[in-house]
């Protein structure tokens, strides 16, 4: 119900739709609609923000936002994959306070830019980490393995 | 405007006997901004999760909370499960239930003896501490271990609960019981934490959903949330129960909240120890050949709230990815708003009031050795690191 509201609020935005079973759905979207389709999970339909979960794959870097609508037991990920150079996406702070920790650890981690964000200094190592040395980004082969 | 004070709680906080530093900045009493910094204990457990296979991880995942250790498991199991499209038997299903309602009562126990210890009310915490005894004995019956009980594995659980355990295990839910009623009362009805805990460190519904916390804090908040509910998993739609809400917000609630949830577990276990006796002895697993490839995501209702694990698999043995949310990473940030405008006698109560587990929100930090360049850190070092902020902090001043 909540997902064809969302799917035809959003019907250019979602660019693929997995679905796991009924209460585990994946919707891969533009990373430029994340703003807007977050605020309106968040705002209009109740979803409540659980995490996000960055990945470093060589499709570039993948981000997860994990949503849960708790009435029905449902965990929407909204996934979006940046490029592999500049990755950015625009901050989700300013919307809630819920992101605020994660997109900093996110940016510390991964060093993926979080366009916005009130105050994307270190959350972890406090300069105890060189400045643009990332420890989980990954290196890739040139037939896309990971390297240890 | 008049000056500001720092106040520094930590880099080891002083009761709870963990690495975080508060830094409250107070006017007078009253606290006007806090901020917190982590960073003192490295453990990079989710890199580590990368190198190990998953049976070991569930080992690893085990140490993230000294206090919790079957949450943790409890979520990765689900979310490795989900990929795997594996459904495990009734029996390891009251089992995995059985041991995370143990739990959740033995960490209730903690914090209310805890909460005691910081509103000065030590006969409290001696009373809660002394009744977690048998119940962590119980676990050293069931599994060999007070803590870290290693019952999960993918397909089940690794010990069976056989039927001749039950009768001990009902002797002590019973005694815990009795010894709730007293400190219920005790908590409940007594004057002065009424006075100390009843209109302070107030969250809103609204605060709620804006940092997503979770479990009691949440519930006492009155936002009805308990993924043990919402998305069911183990043997919790096979029993009845209730999820315990209040709606003031204040640390008096969360007390509540977490003392009346101590008997909805009571009455779980017993329900779960019911099913045990139906089920056949000895089937507590089911073969799982491989993890194909794909995601999972596993979420379960640890004492301190939703523990959340991502898993990505790659169709080898360890996981491409494994993301780690604990309940107290989206509760600790309640801070900001729970103790600005307190004074600093109330910020340290509810500081405490979401039950904050620093081990499991507690990430990465990596120190440089000042004379060999090394990154890391000795127990010495860690002292006088600790120290020395201290004292900057105090000529910041």
């Amino acid at each position: 119900m909540v997902l064809n509201e969302l799917k035809t609020s959003f019907p250019d935005e979602i660019l693929e739709s997995t679905a796991r079973s009924e209460r585990r759905v994946t919707l891969r979207i533009d990373p430029a609609a994340l703003l807007s389709m977050a605020e309106h999970l968040f705002k209009k339909l109740g979803f409540r923000f659980i995490i996000a979960s960055a990945v470093h794959t060589k499709r570039g870097f993948e981000i997860y936002y994990h949503f849960s609508y708790d009435s029905t037991g449902l965990v929407l990920n909204l996934h979006v994959i940046l490029n592999q150079e500049h990755p950015a996406i625009e901050s989700l702070s300013n919307m809630f306070e819920a992101t605020n920790w994660i997109e900093r650890e996110m940016h510390e981690l991964f060093g993926i830019n979080f366009i916005n964000h009130p105050n994307l200094e270190q959350l972890l190592s406090e300069g105890n980490w060189a400045i643009g040395e990332y420890p989980y980004r990954k290196k890739f082969k040139s037939n896309g393995e990971a390297q240890a | 405007m008049s000056k500001q004070t720092l106040i520094p709680v930590g880099p080891y906080h002083p009761l709870q006997e963990e690495p975080e530093l508060f830094k409250l900045y107070c006017e007078g009493e009253i606290v006007k901004d806090v901020k917190w910094e982590t960073g003192y204990n490295h453990r990079g457990i989710e890199k580590l999760a990368e190198k190990k296979s998953y049976e070991e991880v569930f080992f690893l995942v085990e140490r993230i909370c000294g206090i919790c250790s079957t949450s943790h498991p409890f979520a990765f199991a689900n979310s490795v499960e989900e990929i795997a499209e594996v459904e495990i038997t009734d029996r390891a299903k009251y089992i995995r239930s059985i041991i995370g309602e143990l739990e959740r009562i033995h960490s209730h126990l903690l914090w209310v003896g805890l909460a005691g210890h910081f509103l000065g009310y030590n006969t409290v915490f001696m009373w809660a501490w002394k009744y977690r005894e048998p119940v962590l004995d119980l676990f050293e019956m069931i599994s060999g271990n007070r803590n870290s009980y290693a019952m999960f594995k993918v397909g089940g659980v690794r010990r069976d609960i056989q039927n001749h355990k039950i009768p001990a295990i009902e002797e002590v839910l019973s005694l815990v019981k009795k010894k709730t009623d007293m400190l219920v009362g005790a908590v409940m009805d007594d004057p002065v934490i009424h006075a100390r805990t009843k209109g302070v460190g107030i969250l809103s519904r609204q605060d709620i959903l804006d940092f997503a916390a979770v479990g009691p804090t949440a519930r006492a908040s009155g936002v009805d949330i308990d993924v043990r509910r919402d998305d069911p998993y183990a043997a919790y739609p096979l029993v009845n129960w209730k999820v315990i809400t209040a709606e003031a917000g204040d640390v008096f609630a969360k007390a509540q909240v977490r003392l009346l949830e101590m008997y909805e577990s009571i009455s779980i276990i017993e329900q779960c120890l019911a099913g045990l006796r139906k089920e056949k002895e000895g089937e507590i697993d089911v073969k799982v050949k491989y993890i194909p490839e794909g995601y999972g995501t596993g979420h379960a209702e640890a004492p301190r709230g939703e523990v959340f694990h991502f898993v990505l698999s790659d169709g080898s043995n360890s996981p491409a990815r494994h993301k780690i949310r604990a309940p107290s990473y989206t509760n600790i940030a309640t801070f900001k708003k729970s103790c600005v405008g307190q004074s600093i006698s109330d910020a340290t109560i509810s500081l405490a009031a979401v039950d904050p587990c620093y081990c499991c929100t507690e990430r990465l930090a990596v120190a440089l050795d000042q004379h060999s360049g090394r990154r890391i850190m000795n127990a010495k070092e860690i002292i006088s690191h600790s120290a020395s902020i201290t004292k900057q902090l105090l000529k910041q001043e």
